[in-house]
């Protein structure tokens, strides 16, 4: 009986990581296929390269040459079809503007670094943390003096409804 | 009058190294001439003022006088620039705003070292750091990077201009609030090391400085505030934060200096955290350095790269410098900052502290590591990659959302030990409320499944909602309870409840404000824009919006010419405002420039209000009509209304309590109770 408590519950936690991971995949990789949505979407990938420092479809600086060249570039790209993926239509931005026209690292060779080493500093701080309180909260109470009792249970209670009641604004 | 700027910023460094050295050897002695020694140093520290004080205005007045003799008055300014920017001239570029952080330190040490009866001996260490970096900063003006250079050659008849982007009325506001941020975080940095060094006994260097900190705070919160404000109301691209290398700086120590806001206050209740808060204290100082290095040394590349030069290489040595004294006392001293740390349970603020902490720096630590990680992939991969917002709103985001999470539920929670009773009374209102605004948001047609950045604008809504329940159900609580006791209406009774902690309900308001500020940046994935040209009547439809082309037109003073278009703005048929969005074309530096027009509805829907935001793009040469960008930005004035409540949640956090309320007791207890949060 206990053995199929366990198994049980193993099943559930295995449950909630699956489906866990089912968001976070929904999350990840939603969103419309059609060629504005692409448009949308690799657009906000690249950057513009006048140097203004923006993502190219947010850049509308006065006179900018570059934005509106890259953004018919890039329409020109998506009118080709389907045979032109997105990251080929990429690629042929790098070819021509260079690595840094790509907005963010992508997720290949060194650049994985950028990505994961942010969710490894979490991973590890709360790992940390979690070790900190545990053991704080392990540790035994300081020594008192002959004769004082710490108040437990009831007794605790008692002692705490008293102080609400005394100190409630 | 370039000789007397130049000699009051020597004078300046002669007065500040001698504060330095003789209030370091002061600290050495114990007999009366180490004291009369201390007190020469204290006095030459507060005269440093004075001369940098001098310099300053100096540097002001020959921007008034036109006297373009001075290479960074003539590199700044011309003849008909208007007199806010000529005072603005202090901090309009690199030598200038070098200038203008040493007088602002200058000020500060100069405040601080006429309150130095408080605590001599501890003020005379925060004294001789101050001077310390007072001396670095007046090295680099005095040798590195002159404001009073000579122009070599020919007398130019006129300036060659500020920047364009830099004349707007911000201008005059934004670096000051930014530096005093900025600078001020070095006196909360002198008084940690000061008393780490000492080895001072018990928490009082943090109650000293802990309005210096909460001040400080608020300046640098208003300064990156106003930044994005400036990005918004000037680039014309109708956003507010760029994650820009400069930006980021800025964002670091404001979110290492939270962060230690926070933790302090397990120190002052519980004596823990010490090396923790000591460690954050030089992580925020470090970081104010940084963001300077960065502005500065031309190694990373930013908008704000108007400041390049070699200097960089002088903040390099000097944080390096500083993180080695830090470490070296921090290891040395580290049996002074050993405390008692212990934990009744894992749901309780103490915990609540850590977990924030924790988020606060993971997110620094992603800024930090996407700002440098160009560096780093030119150095591992031979060639550079761009980290833009793409990858900080994909990394930085969900543990933002973490955050508020926390800042919703932290305050609730109760020192030692929360009970699930509490829990339970504390949140069962605000969870409903929160998930109903959820609710709300996908009936009326946000599907956080079609778009991550739908998902998370409906996940920040939610969470914004339950910081603002938890908000106001406390203060409800609270003012209820006053006003059953008192007879007084449940307004006042609130105002009453405040001004008895005014440390916690000020937070309380910090974190509303917080809250209002996020609704107002999650109305950024619902943003609209339309592109026309509009001649004579033109319409352009946005949203509940119509915008008619009533006329365009052209105008000219000494400093720029203009052109610009006048659009009516109808709702529902009525006409609501007319606005003006114009380009300049400046004319001693020979720089166009957009001056978008803002309107927010206010007026029309208080909670949904969304800004217009019109930028006049250009003129169709062949037809002469103006190019017209209109822009739907919701939500985006609560960034600019959560600003002003968390401002006025930090002057609440700053006033004194109205009365310490005293309990006597009946009964002797040694063991602490557990009662319901406190501040």
């Amino acid at each position: 009986m206990k053995f199929s408590i366990v198994s049980q519950r193993r099943i559930s936690v295995r449950g909630c990581l699956q489906a866990a991971a089912l968001a976070l995949a929904v999350v990840v990789f939603m969103g419309a296929g059609d060629d504005s949505a692409r448009f949308k979407d690799l657009g906000h990938r690249m950057m513009c390269t006048c140097g203004c420092g923006q993502v190219l479809l947010e850049c509308n600086h006065v006179g900018c040459q570059s934005s509106d060249k890259m953004r018919n570039q890039l329409l020109a790209a998506l009118d080709k079809g389907g045979s032109n993926s997105d990251d080929l239509i990429l690629q042929g931005f790098v070819q021509e503007y260079g690595p840094t026209v790509i907005a963010a690292p992508t997720a290949t060779g060194f650049n994985r670094v950028a990505w994961i080493m942010p969710f490894v500093a979490l991973a590890l701080g709360i790992t940390f943390v979690i070790y900190v309180v545990r053991s704080w909260k392990n540790r035994p109470a300081p020594a008192l003096a002959d004769g004082i009792l710490i108040p437990r249970g009831s007794e605790l209670d008692e002692f705490r409804q008293k102080a609400r009641k005394e100190t409630d604004l | 009058m370039s000789q007397i700027g130049s000699f009051a910023l020597l004078l300046a460094l002669g007065l500040s190294a001698y504060s330095f050295l003789a209030g370091l050897v002061a600290l050495f002695g114990h007999d009366a001439s180490s004291a009369r020694l201390g007190e020469t140093a204290r006095r030459a520290g507060i005269a440093t003022f004075a001369a940098v004080l001098l310099a300053g205005i100096v540097l002001v007045v020959t921007a008034f006088n036109d006297d373009f003799s001075i290479a960074y008055i003539f590199h700044h300014s011309n003849r008909d620039l208007p007199a806010a920017y000529k005072f603005a001239v202090l901090w309009s570029g690199q030598e200038g705003s070098l200038l203008f952080w040493s007088l602002l330190l200058a000020g500060y040490g100069f405040v601080l070292r006429l309150r130095y009866k408080t605590d001599q001996r501890l003020f005379a260490y925060a004294s001789v750091i101050i001077a310390s970096v007072q001396v670095f900063f007046l090295l680099i003006l005095n040798f590195a990077a002159h404001p009073f250079a000579i122009m070599q050659g020919a007398l130019p008849a006129d300036g060659s201009g500020l920047n364009p982007l830099l004349q707007y009325p911000e201008m005059v506001i934004h670096p000051p609030m930014l530096y005093l941020g900025y600078v001020g975080f070095t006196v909360p940095f002198a008084f940690a090391l000061g008393a780490l060094i000492m080895k001072y006994p018990g928490e009082k260097w943090i109650q000293i400085t802990r309005r210096w900190t909460m001040v400080t705070w608020c300046f640098l919160t208003v300064g990156v505030f106003l930044g994005a404000h400036w990005a918004y109301a000037v680039l014309g691209w109708g956003g507010y934060w760029g994650w820009d290398p400069v930006e980021n700086a800025s964002l670091m120590p404001w979110l290492t200096g939270t962060a230690f806001l926070h933790s302090v206050m397990m120190q002052e209740k519980r004596g823990m955290l010490k090396v923790w808060n000591m460690s954050l204290i030089f992580a925020t100082f470090l970081l104010s350095m940084l963001g300077t290095f960065l502005t500065r040394s031309g190694v990373i590349s930013s908008v704000h790269a108007f400041a390049q030069s070699s200097i960089g290489t002088w903040f390099l040595v000097f944080i390096g410098l500083t993180l080695a004294v830090c470490t070296f006392f921090l290891v040395a001293n580290r049996s002074h900052l050993k405390s008692e740390h212990k934990l009744e349970s894992l749901v309780s603020r103490e915990s609540s502290f850590l977990f924030n902490n924790l988020l606060l720096l993971v997110v620094c630590f992603t800024i930090l590591w996407g700002t440098f990680f160009p560096i780093l992939s030119e150095f591992v991969q031979g060639h550079k990659v761009t980290v833009g917002p793409p990858f900080f709103n994909r990394v930085a985001v969900p543990v933002a959302l973490l955050l508020l999470l926390l800042t919703a539920v932290g305050p609730l929670l109760a020192w030692r030990k929360t009970s699930v009773e509490s829990l339970k009374r504390n949140f069962l209102f605000p969870a409903i409320g929160s998930v109903a605004v959820g609710g709300m948001m996908i009936l009326f047609g946000v599907r956080p499944w079609e778009d991550p950045s739908y998902f998370y604008a409906t996940m920040a809504a939610v969470l914004s909602a339950l910081v603002i329940f938890t908000v106001v159900s406390e203060f409800l609580r609270g003012g209820r309870v006053i006003a059953g006791k008192s007879g007084q209406n449940l307004f006042a009774a609130m105002a009453h409840l405040c001004h008895r902690n005014t440390r916690r309900y000020g937070g309380y308001i910090v974190h509303f404000g917080v809250a209002l500020v996020v609704i107002g940046i999650l109305g950024t994935p619902f943003n609209k824009e339309v592109e026309k040209e509009m001649g004579f009547g033109d319409k352009i439809s946005l949203g509940p919006y119509t915008l008619v082309c009533q006329s365009y037109t052209q105008d000219d003073n000494p400093n720029y010419g203009n052109e610009w278009a006048i659009i009516n703005v109808f709702r529902g048929g009525k006409q609501i405002t007319t606005m003006y969005p114009e380009r300049r074309f400046y004319k001693a530096s020979q720089q166009p420039q957009t001056l978008p027009r803002i309107y927010p509805s206010f007026r029309e829907d208080l909670f949904l209000v969304t800004d217009v935001y019109l930028v006049y793009e250009g003129k169709n040469e062949t037809t002469g009509r103006p190019i017209i960008k209109a822009h739907l930005n919701p939500l985006v004035p609560w960034i600019w209304i959560g600003l002003i409540i968390m401002v006025f949640g930090t002057i609440v956090a700053l006033v004194p309590n109205a009365a310490v309320v005293q309990v006597a007791a009946t009964t002797p207890v040694r063991a602490p109770a557990h009662v319901g949060a406190g501040d």
